[in-house]
């Protein structure tokens, strides 16, 4: 494969209506590398993901997978080119047991044709799932009982396991730790910075400054719709980047 | 280690022999799957109406546990049981086929016609009859999921009509009867004091128990109901299984045409939708949310069985019958005060795990 960035997003512009959501935006993203996306809200950093993961399509731009030229029409395009992606809303079906959630819209089963005439495996599902929850330490009473009956914590990071196992190349986060306690948000923040070690890059929107410089190799600010600037999120950069995030550097 | 797509079987396997250590310290961090068992026993409240009804009927009419009156019960049941299968599916998707009623009203003439004009070989007869069934489903699901009329509920008023206006249609109004043995059987017949109808309900419902607990398709339409925007980014072909869940019904209501037409032999052009209220009721009064996404199919068994029940307690006890659909319209309102409350109850159990969860 080649040496160069595993995704790359060229001049992305996203209208709606009157309203520039993203303005010419560029980034790269190399391999195995850990890119926070910082701003305010409203800064354009959800629906850049969202376009990168195919949610959303852009009106202008491009975006390289590979320094190959990608059309990302859906999420399961995005999903076949192993990007996986944890949305603020987390995406989880509340009627379902924690093992559906893991594993919706690509249960294991039989190839079968159509797709959906096909025994489900559920005992390998859910040695898989609980292997992975495990791994992150994720406290689930019971797994088989709705993701309705969890709380908050329990959600996201059933959210952000499941992308985690199913991700072959990149991880996008959309604040992937808001909902969660103490002991859960340091597990998933263990879990970032090992991502790299897998080969895999991560794509890390967070409000969170102090995570943000604990995982992240570089950090890029978003400000209504521009990228207003880049830079290694350490102690020394740390008032620089809440400059930028505030909008305190043009005046400056 | 870290497990990708194409994690070598051997870690899980080795995760299968090994006792899992998330699971230990699940059970440390709440009283052993305290949630779980309510859940279950929210679960099982609707066998525990049918069980309290059944008791109490007994004790009221020495009737009620007789080999005769039980039969007449389930034969009296089957019409409403097995469109509330194919009813169940629609709202387990989140939502509902107002149609199937006239539906099986249609398919009854529909079958009538074909006897008569093309073969009054049974086997085709319901062939034909379930397949017209499934089409008027498959209209219903294109309407709405392709055509983007409006909602299942309009769209199934607007088909209800079309379809009862189509009966008129072609039967000319005329009530015909004359329908091949076979179909006479299934709806009327026997085998030794079990009603033919009620083992044909009994295999559908296994087959629909198997698709929906067992296959993916089934998990997917438990998904679609739940969250549907999830469910379309998580790849899930959502119109198709929507669809699908139509023409079921559709078949649903051509098999309770046989039922119908069977029991006697006769297909009315006028006949009664009631069935539909009913078979809507056994889903809901069997646990289902009206919001989609919950429902089981042995649930809306017991639902249907509720129903059955009711009815004939009011005839064995001489209830006069204009009181019976006021009876049957507080057990549907009691029912949709327990899906209320457990609604409440689970938000509740939500709380605690929330408390619980992050120590």
């Amino acid at each position: 494969m080649s040496a160069g960035p595993v995704l790359e997003v060229r001049d992305a512009t996203k209208r709606f209506g009157a309203v520039v959501a993203l303005d010419r935006v560029s980034l790269t993203l190399q391999k195995g590398e850990v890119l926070a996306l910082l701003g305010d809200n409203g800064a354009g950093k959800s629906t850049l993901i969202k376009c990168i993961s195919g949610a959303q399509s852009l009106d202008e731009g491009d975006i390289l997978l590979n320094g190959a030229s990608a059309s990302v029409r859906s999420t399961v395009v995005a999903r076949g080119h192993g990007i996986e992606t944890v949305y603020q809303d987390l995406a989880l079906f509340d009627n379902l047991s924690v093992v559906a959630n893991f594993f919706a819209g690509r249960e294991l089963g039989a190839p079968t044709r159509p797709r959906g005439l096909s025994w489900l495996r559920n005992q390998r599902m859910a040695a898989i799932a609980a292997e992975t929850l495990g791994r992150l330490e994720v406290n689930i009473p019971d797994p088989r009982i709705p993701v309705a009956l969890l709380s908050g914590g329990q959600r996201q990071a059933i959210a952000v396991a499941r992308a985690v196992h199913f991700a072959s190349q990149i991880v996008i986060l959309d604040e992937p730790t808001a909902a969660l306690g103490v002991r859960e948000t340091r597990n998933v923040q263990r879990l970032i910075a090992r991502l790299p070690d897998q080969g895999i890059s991560v794509l890390l929107i967070s409000h969170n400054l102090e995570q943000v410089m604990a995982v992240a190799d570089r950090a890029i600010v978003l400000r209504r719709g521009r990228k207003i600037g880049e830079a290694p999120p350490d102690a020394k950069h740390h008032d620089r980047i809440v400059g930028m995030i505030v909008g305190a550097q043009a005046i400056a | 280690m870290l497990t990708s797509r194409g994690a070598p079987d051997s870690a899980v396997e080795q995760e299968l022999a090994t006792p899992m250590r998330s699971t230990d310290r699940a059970r440390r961090a709440l009283p052993r799957s305290a949630t779980g068992t309510l859940v279950r026993v929210i679960q099982l409240g609707p066998v525990l109406v049918l069980a309290a009804l059944w008791i109490l009927t007994s004790l009221l009419s020495p009737y009620f546990f007789t080999t005769l009156n039980i039969s007449n019960l389930l034969l009296a049941s089957v019409i409403v049981a097995v469109l509330a299968i194919g009813q169940l599916l629609v709202m387990l998707t989140g939502a509902i086929d107002l149609s199937a009623g006239a539906v099986v009203v249609l398919t009854g003439i529909v079958g009538a016609q074909f006897a008569h004009r093309v073969t009054d070989d049974g086997v085709l007869v319901i062939a034909c009859m379930l397949g017209a069934g499934g089409f008027a489903g498959l209209v219903n699901g294109l309407l709405i999921e392709k055509a983007r009329l409006a909602s299942s509920f309009i769209v199934t008023l607007g088909t209800l009509s079309v379809a009862q206006g189509i009966g008129f249609v072609i039967s000319d109004g005329q009530t015909a009867t004359g329908f091949p043995e076979l179909i006479r059987d299934v709806g009327g017949g026997y085998v030794g004091r079990i009603p033919i109808a009620a083992l044909v309900v009994l295999g559908v419902a296994v087959l629909a128990y198997l698709m929906t607990s067992r296959m993916r398709w089934g998990r997917w339409i438990y998904a679609v109901g739940g969250n549907r925007e999830a469910a379309t980014r998580a790849g899930i072909p959502v119109e198709a299984v929507s669809i699908s869940v139509f023409v079921l019904s559709g078949v649903a209501a051509g098999v309770a045409g046989v039922f119908s037409v069977g029991l006697t032999d006769s297909a009315p052009p006028g006949g009664s939708f009631n069935s539909l209220l009913d078979a809507v009721s056994a889903v809901v009064i069997g646990g289902a949310a009206l919001t989609g996404g919950r429902g089981t199919v042995w649930g809306t068994m017991v639902g249907a069985l509720i129903l059955g029940t009711v009815h004939n307690a009011l005839n064995l006890l001489n209830v006069k019958a204009n009181w019976e659909p006021i009876v049957l319209g507080v057990v549907l309102l009691i029912a949709v005060g327990m899906d209320l409350a457990r609604g409440r109850l689970e938000a509740r159990l939500r709380l605690a795990a929330a408390r619980q969860g992050d120590l």
